[in-house]
Formats: C-alpha cells, structure tokens, sequence
C-alpha cells in the first residue's frame, strides 16, 4: 500500500501496539488484560506494519518465524504447567515466590506462554494469507 | 560394501531372534516341572483398577504346550528365516515384524484377564497383517493382507463384545475365577456370549464360512506361513476354545455348533488340498483341515475327546511347520512350487528329503510317529461325542485324503525321476535344515517316547485347564480296538484315493467348480462397501461451503427449536433504558443488513466488522472488559484476513434461485429467533452463581489475582487454556500447510 502517512506511521504505531501488548499482557492478573488479549494487541501491530511496509520487511523486523515463536509459546506453557511437579503438586498448579511486593509466578510464565503462542499463530496465517493470496 | 554390510547386519538380527526365541523356550521349559505339578505360575500388574482390569498372566498346562509350540518353533522359524531371505533389504523390519507376532502369541496364551487376551489378540491381527503384506509392492499380498486382518481383526470385534458380557455375567475379567467358577451356561446372557466368542474364535481359526483368508495369507513369505499359519496364529482360535471349555463348552449348542463348522471345514478343506498343483496351497488346506478337526474334536466334552484335542494340536504344529520349511526349501532351491515340474528331488536335497518324509509320515498317521497316536485319539475320542458316526466318519474322510495329500507332497516330488526346474536343485543352507529336521524328529521322538515326554503337560492340561477328571494315555499301541479298525480303513481309503487321484479329481472338480466362490463374494462385498462409503460421501460432502453452513444451521435451528417448544420458557423481556445502548444496536442490526444486501465485498467485511464491534460495545455495558478487548482485536484481525482474501476475489454475484434465498433466509431467522429467545429465557431465569462465588471468593486468596477471568484462564483452567492454545496453534499452521501447498500444485 503506497501510502506515505502510513508508512510512516506504522512504525511508531507497532512500537506503541508492542509496548501496549506487553503492558497488557503483565498488568492482566489484577487488571483487564492477560496474555490473551496481548498476543492479539502484539499481532495486530506487525499486521499493521506488514500492510505499511509489506511482508517481507515485517518478517525481517520481527527476526524469528512466526512459527517457530508460537512454538515456543507453547512450549514455555507446558515447562511452566508442568514445573509444579518440582512441588510434587498436579500439573498446571501455579507456584509463586513473592519477593517484597513484587509477586512473580508460574502463572505469569504461563501467560507469557500463551502470549507468544497466540502471538505467533495470528502472524503465521496473517503473514502467509498475505504471501500466498 | 554397504549392501554387504546391511546384509550381515540383518542375519545378526536373525540369529539374535532365534536365540531370544531359544531363551524363552528355556525358560518356559524351567517352569515345566511345576506347572506340571499342579502349580500354575502368576503374574499381575495393575492396569486400569477403576474397571477391574489388569495386565495378568498364568501359565497352566495348556498355556505351557503353546507357549513352549511356539516359542521353540520361532526359534527354529528365526534360523529358517536368516537362510531363506537373510539377504532381503528389509530383513531387520521382517526380524521386528516376526518377532512382535511372536511376543503376542505369547502373550495372548498366557493371558489371565479377559481384556489382556483381547489386547493380544488384536496384537497377533495386526501384525500377521504387516507380515502378510510384507511383499507390499505386490498388490495382491496387501489385498490378502488386508482381507486377513478384516476378517481376524473384526471377528475380534465381536470377541471383545463376547468378553465384556462375560466380565458382566461372571462379575470380572479373571479368567481363572471365571474358570473355576460355576460356568457360565447357565446364565441368562450365554447365548449372545456363546455367538460372539465363537465368531472370534472361528475367524481367527478359519472356520468354514470364515476360511478364505486362510490360503490367502500363503501371500506371504514362506517362513512366516510356517510360523502364523500353521503352528500359532491359526491356532489362537482353537486355544480360545479350548480355553473356555470349561466356562462355556458341554451344551447342545456349543456341541452342535462345533461339530457342524469343524466338520465341514475339515472335509471341505481336505477336498481342496488333494486339488491343490502348489505344494503350498495345498499344506495350507491341510491346515484348514486340522484346525477344523481340533474344533470338532473341542466339541466333545469326554477327556478322550479332550486328549485328542490338545494331542493332534501339538502333532498339527510339528509336521506343518517343517513340512511349511520343506516347501520353502524347495521352493527356494528349485524356483516352482508347482507338484507337476518336481520330481526326484531326493538325491539333490537327501536332508530335506529325509525331513519330508518324517513330517508327512506324521502327517499320514503312520506308525511309529505321534501323528499314529493322535489318529488313534481321534477315532476313541470321536466315539464318545455326541453324534459319533456323523463325527467318525467327517475324521475318517478328512484324514483318509490328508493322507493322500501327504503322498502327493513327498512322493512326487522327492521320488521318482528327476525333473527339469527352473534352477538346478541342490541342497539348503543348514539354517533352513536345521528347522524341518528338528521337527519332524521331534515327531518321531514324541511318538516312540509319547507317554513319558507329553504325557505330564497334556495330563495336566485335561485335568487343569480343561477340568477334567482324567486324561487319556498316548500309547503307540493300545490293543484291538474300534480305533485302530478304523485306522487301518483310513490307510485303505487313503491310499486308492491317491492312487486314483486322477478319477478323484475328474469327480470333485465339478462339483467344486459349481461351489459359490467365497473369495470373490468378499470382492463383492469389499466393492459395496466401498460404493456405499462413495455414495455417503457424495451426499453429505459436497464441497461447497454453503451446503456445510446451511445443514448446520438448520440444525442448530432444529434442536433449539425443539427444545424451547419442548420446554416452554417463560419470557420477560426487559427492555434497556440507555439511548446509546439502542443506537449500538442500531448500528450493529445496520451493519448486519449491510452485509446481506451490498455486491461489494469490502462493503460486506466492513458490514460483518460493525456488528462485531458493535457486539464488544455491548460486552463493556455488560461490565465485561476483557471479553470485550478480546472480541475487539478479534474483529480486527479477522477483518484483516478477510480483506486480503476477498482484495483477491471477484465482486459479490447473487447466483442462488429466490426459492434458495428465501430457504436460507428462513433457516437464518429461525436460528436467530431461537437464539433470541435462548438467551432470553436464561436471563429470566435465576443464575446460579455458585461457581462465580467460588471463584471470587478464592482468585485473590488462592491465586493472588483481582481479575478474576484472567485468573480462571491462567490458574483454576490452566489446562484448557493450554488445550486452547494447542487449538489455534494447529489451526494456524493447518491453513499454513494448505495455502503453501495451494501455491506449489498451482505452480
């Protein structure tokens, strides 16, 4: 799409998309959010940015194939669904370490997990929508 | 250099399984002396206690003589195999193949639990299968191969059903419980019992009208005929009916049943074989013949006939697995099986020949073997079973034409002058003579020595496994009697039906030729399946997405309907008082017939976007946040992926008749009538808040979080979040594969 404002644009705007994503993403236990909806908020900005600048230089900006990020994603939630076993307690058991305020947790692993995972499925069928079509 | 190394490599797993082979029979042959005595060996492991199953194993009488057939003659089999095709590419797999039906065998005959037996009797199903088919280039091995298992694998169908009656009409799946207990004739449930164990006993046995898979299966390769075909696999089905002999067995309906299947597949099966050119073909009737006699024979419930039994099952895997060696053999040094192209073979292979002669002699009955005993047993067994002349005279037929049989595959072949064959005959490497000599030996030994070497194992296995009170001695000799009248009117019979062979076959082959072929019916019914699975899918998959969404809906509308007519809700709508709530829905019902009726297609997606956004506004009056922003970016990103499909695509043509517009349209406004009146039903109703209460009482306290959806996401319903995920994550890369490989075919 040969539109200057966009182009433009869309770089600052996928910063703030990102940024917002992450923000999403780690306030959601107390707050509306969770990973969820991040991973949606994160691939939305590189499926705006991909529109800006086309997809090859939206892949080249995120580094890694979306695939292998969703992968990970998945992965990183079974570690952190099966860490329980460390406490001998039933998989997908949260284990948390609160260290002065600041809680930290399997479940936040676990979010982050599915973060990536949804993150990575949406830019896979996006970008490949986008290629093949 | 690497085929040479491949090839070594294959014979160490050949001699590797043989001597595995060698180690269990060792081993069961330790355990000999006590179950002997009387102390059958267990072994249980808990498997899935909630249903009262287990991984349990005894070994009695009867499963010590398969286990110790079978064992042994795998070992024998294993060396057979390593001479036969120990150069074959795929020799290792075949080694993998044969020995996993070998552990299944084994298994399957040491079973305690009702559902163990069934797990290894699919096992020895499936892996005949791959053995079967193991030539798998050739069409004709994998058609076989197929038809043996559908027949053997679904025969196991109703053999699971058949145990699952007989878990519930003895109150568990212990066989030795069942074994000991009253019996099950009795019970209310033994016919359906009765029907469903012997089809899988039948099928797996070939009984007559199940017996086409059988000389099919001689597809595959000759050491695993030898093996499946001969000694064990066939064999699983008279184990199981000598099995529950006890539970089931002794009524006029297992007694009828038996005789009538058992003795119409030996006759038949014995006509056959004395028809057959293929020394193969022919050994493989023969076995038909055998596994029908065994069946008649379980019939009886007097331990003569019992003796018999167990006896002529132990003399059958002897003779037929070294004379199966022997085809084999020269098969492999000559290149025909065919009886008219063999003669004088004798002075080529003289330890072949020697081994032939001995397995047919046993084969024939003839003194001193212990085929002469078993014979013998056959008479007195068959006299004390219900219907005796129709039962002594379907043995005498059968085994009068075996022997003839037995003639036509020694006597030809080895005697006589010497033929052209395609190959030069000489003599086989000594793995593939070390088999068919040990075993005809054995029947040699067996008959000279039979009370004191077989008389413990087949004594206890009357008395344990069968319950009898006695079993009958084996003796080479046991007076004047009916029996031995009757053997000398078999040899009589057998030989002038070999001499005349030639006036036998002029009267049988036309009545033969007359018979319905068995075989092509199964074509025929495989073919109608077949058609009726093309005809389905011709109906129900279409291919066109509007056919799929339209019996969707329709069904959907159907259930809902029928519910709320059935059920009857009381409605009291409750109409908003917020302006801007009306003007989302406003926009949202706009946007709606927005979609319906605009030709363009961003127009269309555009539609579709402003009702799902207008859907998250109502999500956020409704106090739901999360779902909202979720449902938002959802929205988002599907319009996204709509638009680049639909960027590709041509403008929006109305191609459908009125009819079919007005068709899909009543289906839409009664979905969305019966949705609306769905949901307004539950809201009338009172919630049931106990979960949410739960929930807001412990997401903070048990999971240090204040937002209770995510907390119920990513703690409390972890596990179906990560279901989820794997859900999207598939279907991601699902449309990954299919539009990549879109683009490949169209480039």
């Amino acid at each position: 799409m040969n539109s200057l404002i966009l182009s433009i644009g869309a770089r600052f705007l996928t910063a703030l998309f990102l940024l917002f994503s992450l923000f999403v993403l780690l306030r959601g236990h107390n707050s509306p959010g969770g990973g969820f909806i991040g991973g949606l908020i994160g691939a939305a900005g590189f499926v705006l940015y991909s529109f800006a600048a086309g997809v090859g230089a939206a892949r080249s900006a995120l580094r890694v194939d979306p695939r292998a990020i969703g992968v990970w994603g998945m992965a990183l939630a079974v570690v952190a669904g099966l860490a329980s076993a460390l406490a001998a307690l039933d998989p997908f058991t949260g284990l948390w370490l609160i260290v002065a305020d600041l809680a930290l947790s399997t479940v936040l692993v676990f979010d982050i997990g599915v973060y990536l995972a949804v993150f990575g499925a949406i830019l896979t069928l996006v970008f490949t929508l986008e290629e093949t079509l | 250099m690497t085929q040479h190394a491949t090839t070594d490599a294959g014979r160490l797993y050949g001699y590797a399984a043989s001597g595995l082979a060698a180690l269990i029979f060792v081993a069961f042959a330790a355990m000999a002396p006590g179950v002997v005595g009387g102390q059958p060996v267990l072994a249980d492991w808990p498997w899935a206690p909630s249903l009262n199953i287990s991984l349990a194993f005894m070994l009695d009488g009867l499963s010590l003589i398969f286990g110790l057939l079978i064992s042994g003659i795998g070992a024998l089999i294993f060396l057979y195999a390593t001479g036969y095709m120990g150069d074959h590419p795929r020799f290792g797999r075949f080694v993998l193949f044969l020995f996993a039906f070998m552990i299944s065998m084994l298994g399957l005959v040491t079973a305690r639990d009702l559902i163990t037996l069934f797990l290894f009797w699919e096992l020895t199903s499936i892996t005949s299968y791959l053995l079967i088919g193991f030539d798998h280039d050739n069409p004709r091995a994998r058609r076989n191969a197929l038809q043996a298992m559908l027949i053997t694998a679904g025969g196991g169908l109703a053999l699971l059903a058949g145990f699952i009656l007989m878990g519930a009409a003895a109150g568990g799946y212990d066989l030795a419980r069942i074994l000991a207990g009253q019996g099950l004739q009795g019970h209310p449930l033994y016919g359906p019992i009765l029907v469903l164990v012997l089809l899988g006993a039948f099928t797996k046995s070939a009984q007559f009208p199940f017996h086409l898979w059988l000389p099919n299966a001689m597809a595959a390769p000759t050491p695993v005929s030898a093996f499946l075909h001969s000694a064990t696999m066939v064999k699983a089905g008279v184990y199981l009916l000598a099995r529950l002999h006890p539970a089931l067995g002794g009524t006029p309906a297992w007694t009828v049943t038996l005789i009538a299947a058992g003795a119409v597949t030996a006759v038949l099966a014995s006509v056959l074989a004395m028809r057959q050119s293929d020394l193969k073909q022919a050994l493989a009737y023969t076995t038909l013949m055998a596994l029908g006699m065994i069946t008649m024979l379980l019939a009886g419930s007097h331990p003569y006939a019992l003796t018999a039994a167990v006896t002529f099952l132990i003399v059958h895997s002897l003779y037929k697995a070294s004379l199966f060696m022997v085809v084999g053999a020269i098969d492999h040094a000559t290149g025909t099986r065919e009886v008219a192209q063999l003669g004088g073979l004798g002075r080529a292979m003289p330890v072949t020949a020697v081994a032939a002669f001995l397995a047919c002699a046993s084969m024939a009955g003839l003194p001193p073997m212990i085929g002469w005993i078993g014979k013998e047993l056959i008479y007195a067994g068959a006299a004390t079973m219900a219907g005796a002349p129709l039962v002594i005279a379907a043995a005498v037929a059968a085994n009068a034409l075996v022997f003839a049989v037995a003639g036509v595959v020694t006597l030809r072949p080895f005697l006589g002058a010497p033929l052209r064959t395609p190959h030069p005959a000489h003599e086989a490497p000594w793995q593939m003579l070390a088999g068919p000599i040990i075993l005809a030996a054995c029947g040699l030994v067996a008959g000279l020595l039979a009370q004191p070497l077989l008389g413990a194992a087949i004594g206890s296995t009357l008395t344990g496994s069968l319950m009898q009170d006695r079993a009958a001695g084996l003796h080479l000799w046991a007076g004047f009697n009916a029996a031995l009248v009757l053997s000398l009117l078999t040899f009589t019979i057998g030989v002038m039906l070999y001499v005349m062979r030639d006036r036998f076959a002029a009267l049988v082959d036309p009545v033969l030729r007359r018979l319905p072929s068995f075989d092509n019916g199964w074509d025929r019914l495989l073919d109608a399946f077949r058609d009726l699975a093309a005809w389905q899918t011709r109906m129900l998959q279409t291919g066109r997405l509007t056919s799929y969404m339209l019996a969707v809906f329709a069904v959907t509308a159907l259930a809902l309907g029928a519910t709320i007519l059935h059920g009857r809700p009381v409605i009291a709508p409750e109409l908003p008082r917020s302006a801007f709530l009306w003007l989302t829905v406003g926009f949202t019902a706009a946007g709606a017939v927005l979609a319906l009726n605009t030709h363009s297609r961003i127009a269309a997606i555009a539609g579709i976007g402003t009702v799902g956004i207008g859907v998250a506004v109502i999500f956020i009056f409704a106090g739901a946040p999360d779902v909202a922003t979720t449902q938002l970016m959802v929205e988002t990103l599907s319009a996204v992926m709509f638009a680049i499909a639909a960027l590709r695509l041509p403008g929006l043509v109305e191609r459908r008749s009125r009819q079919r517009q007005l068709a899909h349209g009543a289906v839409a406004g009664a979905v969305g009538l019966c949705v609306t009146v769905m949901v307004l039903s539950v809201t009338a109703s009172p919630l049931d808040r106990t979960i949410t209460q739960y929930f807001e009482e412990n997401s903070y306290a048990l999971a240090h979080g204040l937002n209770i959806v995510n907390v119920v996401l990513v703690d409390f319903r972890a596990f179906d979040t990560f279901g989820e995920l794997i859900v999207v994550l598939l279907a991601s890369f699902g449309a990954y594969a299919v539009l990549k490989r879109k683009r490949g075919a169209g480039a």
